[in-house]
């Protein structure tokens, strides 16, 4: 008798807050009904974090998604169950939905600059919610919310329109949002995908102290397998609709048994970085487990600067009322060179002018003072046949592959468009050409007939790619070049660049908010904040012994840095 | 935000110096002798013709009479008409009528163009938008003249729900059949454009995290997605009432309104140039602060709009 009664109380405290059970989820497309999760389970416990990690298009946040009845209209649940303290919420009424929502479970949004109502003011979103909710919604009240998450001045604050924050501050004003009324459980989108690096710090630490104070389970979704392992109790990975794998956080981490989970460890960049280091510190050449197919080709001895960077400023007049205008100076004096051959990286946060310098690099805008040297030129004496003469030599690759592709040529036009503007060859030499270029970036020679469109994320970068090295550049400027795509893509697009760059000898100029792609492609970092050059160097000094506040709070921002991580587990 | 409204009542000199001047050239260059056509088959005495020229200044080149134009405008003294009435006083009689006649078509294409526009967006693809994308379509493809006389016939005559024509009393309840009318063609497209600015915002991720809040579906749709829709009908409705004060000619013959229609469109004909130009002189005023409350409305709508010089 003695221990059923024990038992029952055992099974009364760890009985779980959200368990999804066989969860399928299909879409009615105009092909018929698709897929897009299969038996998906997981459990989540009061007070604990569960991350669902996996790339765009695994079904992680449609399962989150289902969670709280906020499937798009063609969605639906088609089988299993998703129980909510027991209570299957999968097929409950709309109204049973709309008392769940805000008040058990709460929703942190992914994209702060799109998830926010532009014509409403940030208090009255919170108050919105709060009175819907049946929570006293007075000034005060809404005040005490947004302050809560750490939003300063909040007062004031809450008397300001979205477009008045920025993107930090929108995000703790959705966070600040989705606990408002204290639910039991969250669901955390990849809260903080769109931010810094830095700023996600703060704002994961302090959802964090947030939600352990109130006792909120979490539901976090993000691609970033380090950051799910460094904020996670358990992790649950998902590929194509799957639940592949699923458990303690550190153990999956170290211990990947599905094949995807193992590349995605492989190729998480916050943790390949982390590798490098606890390598280091081992004595393991980063070299060699840096380069994706054997040793580093390129020469040492190649030590010519290619380019040089002189005293750079930039100044924008930004308008001020009548007439008037004050200076903004979003490149302060920053000077660095770049050797031949080699990939100088510039990090920042965004703001810091990082791409400012890039696009002076690239002669699209003009220096208010200071030079940039390409190959002994300087190239703001360049006349605009020189000008043209000089892009065939430099060129980029931007960071959105949707946007930089003209989706009214094919793939063949796209790539051939640089040699017929530069009148390179005849007809069929240019076609040769092409299809050098797509053999060189891995695609296929039946990509010349299609759309952008018709191409993944990652075929289109391959693309861009293809496109910048027709007219055989020396240096090629990436901006951004590889952070709109997901994990695994992005290291073969990584790849790709390193392997053409031994092969080529080609020079990067790599423009890139994130610390943990610098330590796997780049030769020297510079560092920049607020327009001016903070700290130069070699990546290795750099990440080993940074000499900055700023630049040691962006290496302790990558997410997984805190992790300790065994060597082997690459 | 007042130096902006002080600027953009600055900015009426210039375009009503430009309109005046263009009309009253038109009006200038219009073939045939207006004092002449006056008396048509039976000539007065060259005496009676010369005196009508020198009273109307008819006998003057062209810059002295917009000259005398402006400057009688600017003393109040618009002059009279070739029928001797002063045509401020008709002004005065007419433009009341056509104010209450386009106010009234602009409410009936707003209220029933938002609503069925924000019904058929959320209910995209369903029956009801099908209809109502259909019938906007008829509406919009069939001339005012032929809805004006059919409407006329029907509801007017044969049902007798309303007045078939005004007449010279006009008033709220007899121009509700004109004002519909008049109201039916910018209907389909305050109609056409609700309802796809509806379906671009019902799924904004806004909408969605609205939802996710807890918040009742029709808090959704007033506050999160209506407000949002209206920017881009705004804009449509400030520019269709110029349209609805001057361009309600065949609804004013069509149902004997006395309003500015009819009024300018005899002015015209009889090349009654200082009639034609203070008409016109009205309008650009109209059309040039309806536009500037349609901005200030926009700035109030979308805050991200701010007009700070």
């Amino acid at each position: 008798m003695t221990t059923d009664v024990r038992i029952s109380e055992a099974g009364l405290a760890d009985k779980p807050l959200l368990e999804i059970r066989d969860l399928a989820i299909s879409f009615k497309t105009g092909s018929g009904e698709v897929q897009a999760v299969r038996n998906a389970h997981l459990t989540i416990m009061p007070g604990e974090t569960v991350a669902i990690v996996g790339e765009s298009g695994s079904g992680k946040s449609t399962t989150a998604l289902a969670a709280i009845g906020l499937l798009p209209g063609n969605g639906r649940v088609s089988g299993g169950q998703i129980l909510l303290d027991g209570e299957d919420i999968s097929h409950a009424s709309e109204k049973r939905m709309i008392e769940l929502r805000g008040n058990t479970i709460g929703m942190v949004p992914q994209d702060p600059m799109s998830n926010l109502n532009p014509v409403w003011k940030i208090g009255y979103q919170v108050k919105e919610t709060l009175r819907a909710n049946g929570r006293p919604s007075g000034p005060a009240d809404v005040a005490e919310v947004l302050s809560q998450a750490g939003l300063p001045d909040a007062e004031r604050r809450a008397k300001q329109y979205p477009h008045e924050f920025s993107g930090g501050m929108r995000q703790r004003a959705l966070i600040a949002i989705g606990l408002s009324c204290q639910p039991r459980l969250l669901i955390a989108d990849e809260p903080t995908s769109a931010l810094d690096v830095t700023v996600q710090r703060q704002i994961l630490d302090h959802l964090e102290t947030m939600t352990s104070e109130l006792g909120t389970s979490v539901l976090l979704i993000t691609h970033d397998l380090g950051l799910a392992a460094e904020r996670a109790d358990k992790v649950v990975v998902m590929y194509r609709g799957n639940v592949v794998e699923a458990g303690p956080s550190l153990e999956l981490l170290q211990n990947p048994q599905h094949p995807y989970t193992q590349r995605l460890v492989a190729s998480a960049p916050s943790l390949a970085s982390r590798r490098i280091q606890v390598a280091k510190e081992l004595g393991v050449e980063s070299d060699e487990l840096l380069a994706p197919g054997g040793p580093v080709v390129v020469e040492p001895t190649m030590t010519e600067d290619v380019l040089q960077i002189q005293n750079l400023r930039k100044v924008f007049k930004l308008r001020s009322g009548f007439g008037k205008s004050t200076d903004f100076t979003a490149v302060d004096d920053v000077s660095f060179n770049v050797k031949r051959g080699t990939t100088t990286a510039i990090v920042g946060e965004s703001g810091s002018g990082k791409s400012t310098v890039a696009q002076m690099v690239l002669n699209l805008q003009k220096p208010t003072s200071g030079k940039i040297v390409f190959d002994g030129v300087d190239t703001s004496t360049l006349n605009n046949k020189e000008i043209f003469a000089f892009r065939r030599r430099v060129q980029p690759i931007f960071q959105d592959p949707y946007g930089s592709l003209d989706p009214m040529y094919n793939i063949f036009r796209t790539i051939e468009e640089p040699l017929r503007t530069h009148k390179v060859g005849d007809k069929a030499s240019r076609e040769k050409k092409v299809r050098e270029l797509l053999d060189q970036v891995a695609l296929p020679q039946s990509t010349m007939q299609r759309y952008p469109n018709e191409l993944s994320g990652g075929q289109r970068q391959r693309v861009a790619i293809a496109r910048a090295l027709a007219l055989d550049p020396e240096v090629i400027i990436c901006d951004e070049a590889v952070s709109a795509l997901d994990v695994l893509v992005q290291a073969q697009v990584l790849n790709l660049l390193a392997d053409l760059q031994s092969r080529l000898g080609l020079t990067y100029l790599f423009i890139t908010h994130d610390l943990a792609v610098v330590r796997q492609i780049a030769d020297h970092v510079c560092v920049m904040e607020k327009g001016k050059l903070v700290e130069t160097g070699s990546t290795d000094d750099v990440f080993d012994a940074p000499q900055r506040d700023y630049t040691k709070a962006l290496l302790h921002a990558i997410p997984g840095a805190r992790l300790m991580l065994p060597p082997e587990v690459a | 935000m007042i130096q902006y409204i002080l600027r953009r009542l600055l900015q009426i000199i210039p375009v009503f110096i430009g309109t005046t001047l263009l009309v009253y050239f038109m009006v200038f260059a219009l073939p045939g002798d207006p004092i002449r056509a006056l008396f048509g088959d039976r000539p007065p005495s060259e005496a009676v013709i010369a005196q009508l020229r020198q009273q109307y200044n008819l006998d003057q080149p062209f810059w002295v009479q917009y000259g005398l134009f402006l400057k009688n405008l600017f003393t109040f003294n618009l002059g009279v008409d070739f029928t001797g009435q002063p045509i401020a006083a008709s002004l005065g009689r007419i433009f009341p009528v056509t104010v209450m006649l386009a106010v009234e078509a602009l409410i009936i294409q707003t209220v029933f163009g938002v609503t069925f526009g924000l019904i058929a967006g959320l209910r995209k693809g369903r029956v009801f938008d099908a209809t109502v994308l259909i019938a906007s379509l008829v509406v919009i493809a069939i001339p005012t003249f032929v809805l004006g006389f059919v409407l006329q016939l029907l509801i007017g005559v044969q049902l007798g729900w309303a007045k078939p024509t005004v007449g010279a009393t006009a008033d709220w309840g007899n121009l509700i059949l004109p004002a519909t009318v008049l109201g039916l063609v910018s209907f389909a497209y305050v109609l056409r454009l609700t309802r796809a600015s509806v379906i671009e915002n019902m799924n904004a991720d806004y909408v969605r995290t609205a939802t996710a809040k807890g918040l009742s579906r029709p808090r959704v749709v007033v506050t999160h997605i209506l407000r949002n829709s209206m920017i881009p009908v705004i804009t449509y409705l400030g520019a269709s009432l110029g349209g609805l004060m001057g361009g309600a000619i065949v609804t004013e013959s069509i149902f004997n309104v006395p309003g500015v229609g009819q009024k300018l469109f005899q002015a015209v004909i009889r090349s009654e140039g200082p009639t034609v130009v203070a008409i016109v002189s009205v309008l650009v005023l109209v059309f040039v602060i309806a536009n500037l409350l349609v901005d200030l409305l926009y700035a109030w709508l979308d805050p991200r709009i701010r007009y700070e010089n």
